[in-house]
C-alpha cells in the first residue's frame, strides 16, 4: 500500500531524495565531520530552518487545504519548546547541583537539592519554589507526551468550541489570534512559573551528554530535524491525498455543500486542527534546544502571521512549497537581521537592513499574492511535465 | 406506497416576515413530485427546513417508517439519514475531478478515520462507472469539474445526489439555463431516479413540470394553495390569481 501511495505521489519521493541529498550533504561539510565549510552556529540555523519548515508544512495543512487560517500554530510550536525547556533546564541544573553539592561534608538532603535546583532556576524571578506546572519536568517521558498532548488537547477544545459555533474565515483567525495573544501574557507573567520575560534558557546543554562537543550536538539535532521533516511531510502527504484529502478540499472550497453530503465537518476540521497542532508542537521540541533559548516573546500573535506569510510566499495547498517558503524567507531573515546584508547608503539615507528587512518581506508578501498566488511552489507548474504525470 | 416524510403545520419566520406559514406536505415513496410557486412562495425555505439547513419554529417533520422527528438534526445527520439535495446554482467542487467529486458522494462511511484507514472500498471503481454512465460524463471522469459546462456540472450535481443513494431527492431548478436536449436528459434521469425513491423538484418551468407529468404542490406565502394534477392545479382559480393577479 506504501508503495502505490509513493508512486500515486511522485513529489513525495522527490522531497525525501532532496531531503536526504542536502542532509548528507550538509553532513560531510559541517564541522563535526572535520571539514570547515559550515560552522557550527551556521549548522545550528540549518537544522532550525527544517523545524520551521515542518511547522509550514503543518500550517499549509491547516490553511492551504482545509481553509483555516490559523493564527495559533506558531504558539503549539512554543508550546512544544516549552514542554522540552522544562526537562532540559532541570535535568540539567539538577546536575550542576549535584555534581557541585556532592563537595560538601554532609551529603545534602533530597530536601535541599531541590531547594537548591529551584533557587537556580527561580531566582531570577524572585522565587526558590516548584510552581505546580513543573511536576513532570524531572521525568523526559512525561515531558516528550507534553509535547504532543498539550498543543493537541489545547488544539481540540479550543478547535471544538470554535467550529461547534461554525465561527469560519477572518473571525475565525481573530479568535485563533486571541488565543494566542492570550497564551503569551499568560506566559509572559511570573506567577505562571515559566519564569516570565525571561523564559528558558541553556537549552543547547543537554543533560547526560555534556561530553559530547556542540559541533556534535548541532548535527544530531539536525539530523534529527531532518527525520521529524521527512516523516511529517509523508505523515500529512499521506493524509491529504485519496479520499480523506478530498473532502478536507471540499471543506475548504464549500463546507455547507460537504455537509448536505453526509460528512460531519467539524469533526474533519476538528482532526486537521489537532494533529497539525501536534506536529507543531513537536517541531517546536526540536527547533529550541538548537535555539538555546526560548521566551514569551517566541509565542507572539506576529510568529503565527510570519508563518502563514511563508506559507503563503511558497505557496498554498502544495506541500513542498510550504517547505520551499519557509526556508527560503527564514533564511533571508536571518542574512538580513544577522548583519551580513551590507547597508545600502543612498547618500541622504543609509538603508539598514535590519530595519528594512520587514519592509521587503511585507512587499513582497503583497506582490506574491496579487501576482504569483501559488508562491514559489507554483513555478514547478511551468517545468514541463510527462504525459499522465499529476503533481 | 408508504409515507416516508410528513412535514405538518410548519411555521417560521425571518425578523418577523412569515416564510412558511403552518405547511403540511406529505411526500411518498416512491413519488416524483413537482413543487411550485411564484418567488418568494417559500420553496427554497421548505428545502432549507427539511435539509436541516434552517430550523422551524413550530411544526413536526417526521421521516421513514419509523416516524423519527429530523427537528434537532444537523445537516450532515440527515443527510446520512438519505434527504439529498441539488441546489439551485451547480455547486460541485471545481478544484477537483469529476471522479473525486463522485467518489466523494458515494454511500460510505464518513468520519475522517474511515475514511484515513479503509481506503480500499469494495467495487469503487464499478459504483462510479455507473453513475458517471448514467449522467454521460464517463469520458470526462479524469476531467477537473470546473471545465464542465454549465448542462453538464448541473448532471454531476444529480449524479452526485445519485451517488448518495438517497431515499428523498430533493432538487431545486434542475433545468435552469440547459438547452432543450440537455433538459430532454434531465428529465430522463429524474423519472427514472423516481422509480424507486422519492423525488421532489422545485421548479419555474411550467413545460419542464408537464413533462414530469407527475402530481404537483403550489406553494403561495408559505403554505399549499393548491395540490393535484397539473392540469388540475393550473385550472385553480386561486392559483390563476396568485400567478396572473400580480
Amino acid at each position: 500500500m506504501n508503495n502505490s501511495f509513493i508512486s500515486r505521489n511522485p513529489s513525495v519521493m522527490w522531497f525525501l531524495l532532496c531531503l536526504a541529498v542536502f542532509t548528507f550533504a550538509v553532513t560531510l561539510l559541517s564541522e563535526a565531520s572535520g571539514a570547515t565549510f559550515i560552522s557550527t552556529s551556521f549548522l545550528k540555523t540549518l537544522g532550525k530552518t527544517l523545524c520551521l519548515c515542518l511547522v509550514a508544512v503543518a500550517m499549509d495543512v491547516v490553511w492551504g487545504y482545509c481553509g483555516i487560517l490559523s493564527l495559533g500554530h506558531f504558539a503549539f510550536f512554543g508550546i512544544g519548546g516549552y514542554a522540552i525547556g522544562m526537562w532540559l533546564m532541570y535535568e540539567r541544573t539538577r546536575e550542576i547541583v549535584e555534581t557541585s553539592m556532592s563537595a560538601n561534608v554532609l551529603p545534602p538532603t533530597p530536601d535541599e537539592i531541590t531547594t537548591a535546583i529551584g533557587s537556580q532556576i527561580f531566582g531570577v524571578v524572585g522565587g526558590s519554589e516548584f510552581p505546580a506546572i513543573w511536576a513532570f519536568s524531572h521525568s523526559l517521558t512525561l515531558q516528550l507526551l507534553a509535547v504532543v498532548l498539550v498543543p493537541g488537547l489545547l488544539a481540540l477544545v479550543f478547535g471544538w468550541l470554535a467550529f461547534r459555533s461554525r465561527v469560519t474565515g477572518v473571525y475565525l483567525s481573530i479568535l485563533t489570534q486571541a488565543m494566542t495573544l492570550a497564551l503569551s501574557l499568560y506566559f509572559f507573567q511570573n506567577d505562571t512559573g515559566l519564569r516570565g520575560n525571561n523564559g528558558l534558557s541553556g537549552l543547547q546543554n543537554i543533560p547526560g551528554l555534556s561530553d559530547v562537543s556542540q559541533a556534535t550536538l548541532s548535527l544530531w539535532f539536525f539530523w534529527a530535524s531532518a527525520v521529524a521533516l521527512g516523516l511529517g511531510y509523508v505523515l500529512f502527504a499521506w493524509i491529504t491525498a485519496g479520499k480523506l484529502g478530498s473532502v478536507i478540499r471540499a471543506v475548504r472550497d464549500n463546507e455547507a455543500r460537504v455537509r448536505f453530503l453526509g460528512y460531519h465537518v467539524e469533526s474533519y476540521k476538528l482532526f486537521v486542527f489537532t494533529i497539525t497542532a501536534m506536529v507543531a508542537g513537536i517541531a517546536g521540541a526540536l527547533y529550541y534546544p538548537q535555539a538555546g533559548i526560548i521566551n514569551p516573546a517566541e509565542i507572539t500573535p506576529i510568529a503565527s502571521i510570519y508563518l502563514a506569510v511563508w506559507v503563503a510566499i511558497g505557496g498554498r495547498g502544495r506541500l513542498y512549497g510550504a517547505v520551499l517558503g519557509a526556508a527560503a524567507v527564514s533564511l533571508m531573515s536571518s542574512w538580513f537581521t544577522g548583519g551580513s546584508a551590507q547597508d545600502i547608503n543612498l547618500g541622504f539615507y543609509v538603508v539598514k537592513w535590519t530595519d528594512w528587512w520587514l519592509v521587503l518581506l511585507g512587499a513582497t508578501f503583497v506582490a506574491v499574492t496579487l501576482f504569483f498566488p501559488k508562491g514559489i511552489g507554483g513555478l514547478f507548474d511551468l517545468l514541463p511535465r510527462k504525459k499522465g504525470e499529476n503533481a | 406506497m408508504s409515507t416516508l416524510l410528513e412535514v405538518s403545520g410548519v411555521s417560521v419566520s425571518f425578523d418577523g416576515f412569515r416564510a412558511i406559514n403552518n405547511l403540511s406536505i406529505q411526500i411518498a415513496e416512491p413519488e416524483m413530485r413537482a413543487v411550485i410557486g411564484p418567488n418568494g412562495a417559500g420553496k427554497t425555505t421548505f428545502m432549507d427546513i427539511v435539509t436541516g439547513k434552517t430550523r422551524p419554529d413550530e411544526g413536526r417533520i417526521t421521516w421513514g417508517d419509523r416516524s423519527i422527528s429530523l427537528i434537532g438534526m444537523n445537516e450532515s445527520q440527515i443527510a446520512q439519514e438519505g434527504i439529498g439535495r441539488k441546489f439551485q446554482k451547480p455547486t460541485v467542487f471545481e478544484a477537483q475531478t469529476v471522479r473525486e467529486n463522485i467518489v466523494m458522494a458515494l454511500k460510505n462511511p464518513r468520519g475522517p478515520f474511515d475514511l484515513l484507514f479503509k481506503r480500499r472500498m469494495s467495487g469503487l471503481e464499478d459504483r462510479v462507472r455507473g453513475i458517471s454512465d448514467e449522467i454521460g460524463l464517463t469520458d470526462a471522469l479524469d476531467q477537473t469539474s470546473g471545465a464542465l459546462s454549465h448542462g453538464q456540472k448541473q448532471w454531476l450535481e444529480i449524479g452526485m445526489l445519485l451517488a448518495q443513494d438517497p431515499r428523498l431527492l430533493l432538487v431545486d431548478e434542475p433545468a435552469a439555463g440547459m438547452t432543450p436536449a440537455e433538459r430532454e436528459h434531465t428529465t430522463d434521469l429524474l423519472v427514472r431516479a423516481a422509480k424507486t425513491r422519492a423525488v421532489v423538484v422545485v421548479e419555474h418551468d411550467m413545460e419542464f413540470v408537464r413533462r414530469l407529468n407527475c402530481k404537483v404542490t403550489c406553494l403561495h406565502q408559505g403554505s399549499v394553495l393548491a395540490e393535484g394534477s397539473l392540469d388540475h392545479v393550473t385550472k385553480n382559480q386561486d392559483v390563476i390569481d396568485v400567478y396572473l393577479g400580480r
